[in-house]
């Protein structure tokens, strides 16, 4: 019982965290129709940006900053640079373009830093505290939850309750109807992209230092669990992304728990399997398609 | 294999030069089938052939060639064709890896364990295993890949090879991590004082690779091409016009996985075992680079595609290796490097040149024949089809 619920907690905060980086898909997705595939290695590359800042100030508040700048200006750079010119009509192009910018940044990460593992220490204890005789979640795991809840609530605040969050949304959903409103739409394009650059950015960073360790593959696996996500949610909804983060969480940490680390990503792979074949839009999809 | 690249474009000119002659009646031309048939058994002789001035080492390299052939031409297949991108061919490859290591240790293990006649009963029985295992996962992933659209199908594959390590870990009769070794296949009692055993598993690989390859092109000019481009043109269209495009997207997935799951098995024969640690996502992507560089749809551009993916890495850590880098520098280069180029060649390819080295190879065949038999030589064998009709 006891160890239920340690899993249950660890699970609910490492949710969240996936839930996060499927947001940064949704967010990607609304605004160009497109997975961004090179998400994981954008947000090792901020990652990596956040390690150097780290060692050199020493601060682990700047090597977050870093994390969230270079994330947000890598996508930028990859919307105007890369994506923008890919053509439209098949998602194709636009996937293979992403692949390949998955084999440059990884393996220039790779060249640079070599393969080893970086240790990355995190900003507070990772000792669990203990109620009742019970171990619970650690002040690093609750200082996840709080920075992943505040982050969900800030994007839903900046998509429904904003003007710069209603024209977000409308030069995704309608692109020629919101230029003719005044909606510079390639501009919002390129600041959804630099928004869901950052805030993979954070969730890679604030797996980083207790799961993932620190090398150019790093968020590989964090990407599979998001896009499960995003598949269990639907490409189209937050709501989806954030309901989806926690059950997968909680699943892979019940089946770590339980069967063994090792069974964890054919548990993934199984849930993704029976969602796709159940529901193949994902279960929060909206059943009338947007034509966008 | 770079020897045999030539050997392409001349081999169709040979053809081109068949078709020219004066043709007394309609009977007298081959139909498409039969010109498929005499261009593979040509360039199969003629791969045979060049593997007698090729060294040990290269006839190894031609060999795992020709396996990462098979995988490219499926891929191509189904990605140029229908549309479906899959990110897990590695996956498939390791699953036709497996059917034969499993099928060829049973026979082993069930008496069949001599060299000789039984080496090659061993190594058929093991072939017939890898179709057997790679198109019962192929058929699985097909099945949900006609449900499935766009970025869905690619995920649910990536996910596959990211548990694919998992999946051998926990299943103790894929050996783990290590995974399974299989006998030495030697050279035939006949052939042991002509070759020595890499060109004998040249042969094997080349003579697959036929075997693999060639339906995929009968598919790909025949009606069932039609119907994939139908599909992936549209699909609702397709309906209309009595086409299933689930069915369609099935069996395009089906042969793609059974040419995959060949060249799964040529590679565990040629390294003597099959693990995880190969078929990564590494890997995969490897064989989507192949796919997209060499041409999407060109069986032609597979093949120059899965030379460049094969040889490059070698050529990397050769040049390197001569160039006298210091050996911290030189451990990091390794694969990185060839990994960097493959994918700055997979953006370039895609957003600048699409049709890659097919398209370009085209280009360069159709300009001075224009004014001759120009259709009949078309790589495309289905734009001729009215014409022959």
């Amino acid at each position: 019982m006891d160890r239920l619920v340690f899993l249950l907690a660890t699970g609910f905060a490492r949710g969240l965290v996936i839930a996060l980086f499927a947001l940064s898909l949704v967010i990607v997705w609304r605004a160009a129709r497109l997975v961004n595939f090179a998400q994981a290695a954008v947000a090792t590359v901020a990652v990596f940006a956040a390690f150097a800042v780290t060692g050199a100030t020493g601060s682990f508040w700047a090597g977050l900053a870093a994390a969230l700048v270079a994330g947000a200006v890598l996508n930028a750079a990859v919307e105007r640079g890369l994506m923008r010119r890919v053509p439209s009509g098949s998602p194709l192009p636009g996937m293979i373009v992403a692949i390949g910018l998955v084999m440059v940044l990884q393996s220039a990460l790779g060249i640079a830093f070599g393969p080893r593992h970086r240790p990355m220490a995190a900003p507070f204890d990772e000792r669990p505290f203990v109620v009742g005789g019970v171990p619970l979640l650690s002040a690093y795991d609750l200082f996840v939850l709080v920075v992943a809840l505040a982050v969900v609530g800030l994007l839903a605040w900046l998509f429904n309750g904003t003007s710069l969050g209603l024209q977000l949304r409308a030069s995704a959903a309608a692109p020629e109807v919101s230029r003719l409103l005044g909606v510079r739409v390639p501009r919002m394009v390129t600041l959804g992209w630099a928004l869901s650059g950052a805030v993979a950015a954070l969730a890679a960073l604030l797996l980083v230092p207790t799961e993932l360790g620190l090398n150019a593959h790093s968020a590989d696996l964090l990407f599979v669990h998001a896009f499960t996500v995003a598949a269990l949610g639907g490409l189209d909804s937050p709501t989806g992304a954030l309901v989806g983060g926690v059950v997968v969480g909680v699943l892979v940490s019940l089946v770590t728990g339980y069967v063994g680390a090792g069974v964890a990503p054919l548990a993934v792979l199984a849930l993704l399997t029976l969602v796709l074949l159940v529901r193949p839009g994902g279960i929060f999809a909206a059943a009338q398609v947007r034509a966008a | 294999m770079t020897a045999t690249r030539p050997a392409t474009a001349q081999e169709t000119e040979e053809t081109a030069v068949r078709d020219d002659r004066p043709a007394p009646g309609p009977a007298r031309r081959l139909t498409r089938t039969q010109r498929i048939l005499v261009r593979a058994a040509v360039l199969t002789l003629l791969a045979v052939a060049v593997t007698f001035v090729l060294d040990p080492y290269r006839n190894y390299q031609l060999a795992v060639v020709a396996a990462t052939f098979c995988a490219t031409a499926g891929l191509t297949l189904l990605v140029g064709l229908t549309g479906q991108l899959s990110l897990g061919h590695a996956v498939l490859m390791a699953a036709g890896g497996y059917g034969y290591a499993l099928t060829v240790n049973a026979a082993a293990g069930a008496g069949l364990d001599g060299d000789g006649g039984a080496s090659l009963a061993r190594v058929v029985l093991g072939l017939a295993g890898a179709v057997v295992v790679s198109g019962a996962v192929g058929g699985l992933l097909g099945l949900a890949g006609a449900r499935l659209r766009g970025p869905y199908l690619a995920g649910l594959t990536l996910a596959m090879v990211v548990a694919l390590p998992a999946l051998t870990a926990q299943v103790p009769a894929l050996g783990g991590d290590q995974g399974l070794a299989v006998p030495f296949e030697g050279v035939p009692e006949a052939l042991s004082r002509l070759i020595v055993v890499e060109q004998w598993h040249a042969w094997v690989a080349i003579v697959v690779a036929a075997v693999a390859v060639t339906p995929l092109a009968l598919l790909r000019s025949g009606r069932a091409g039609l119907r994939m481009r139908a599909v992936h043109g549209d699909e609702t269209a397709a309906r209309l016009s009595g086409v299933s495009p689930a069915r369609v997207k099935v069996g395009a997935f089906v042969a793609s996985s059974l040419a995959a799951g060949l060249g799964g098995a040529l590679l565990c024969l040629v390294t003597q075992s099959v693990g995880p640690g190969h078929y990564d996502l590494a890997f995969s992507l490897l064989l989507v680079v192949a796919a997209v560089v060499g041409g999407l749809g060109s069986l032609g551009g597979a093949a120059a595609g899965a030379a460049l993916v094969v040889l490059l890495p070698w050529l990397v850590d050769t040049v390197t290796a001569a160039v006298g880098v210091p050996a911290d520098l030189e451990q990091r280069l390794s694969g990185n490097l060839a990994v960097l180029v493959f994918g700055a060649l997979l953006i370039v390819v895609t957003l600048v040149w699409p049709g890659g080295l097919a398209r370009a190879a085209t280009r360069r065949r159709h300009r001075p024949r224009g004014r001759t038999d120009a259709p009949a030589a078309s790589p495309h064998p289905t734009a001729s089809q009215p014409l022959e009709r």
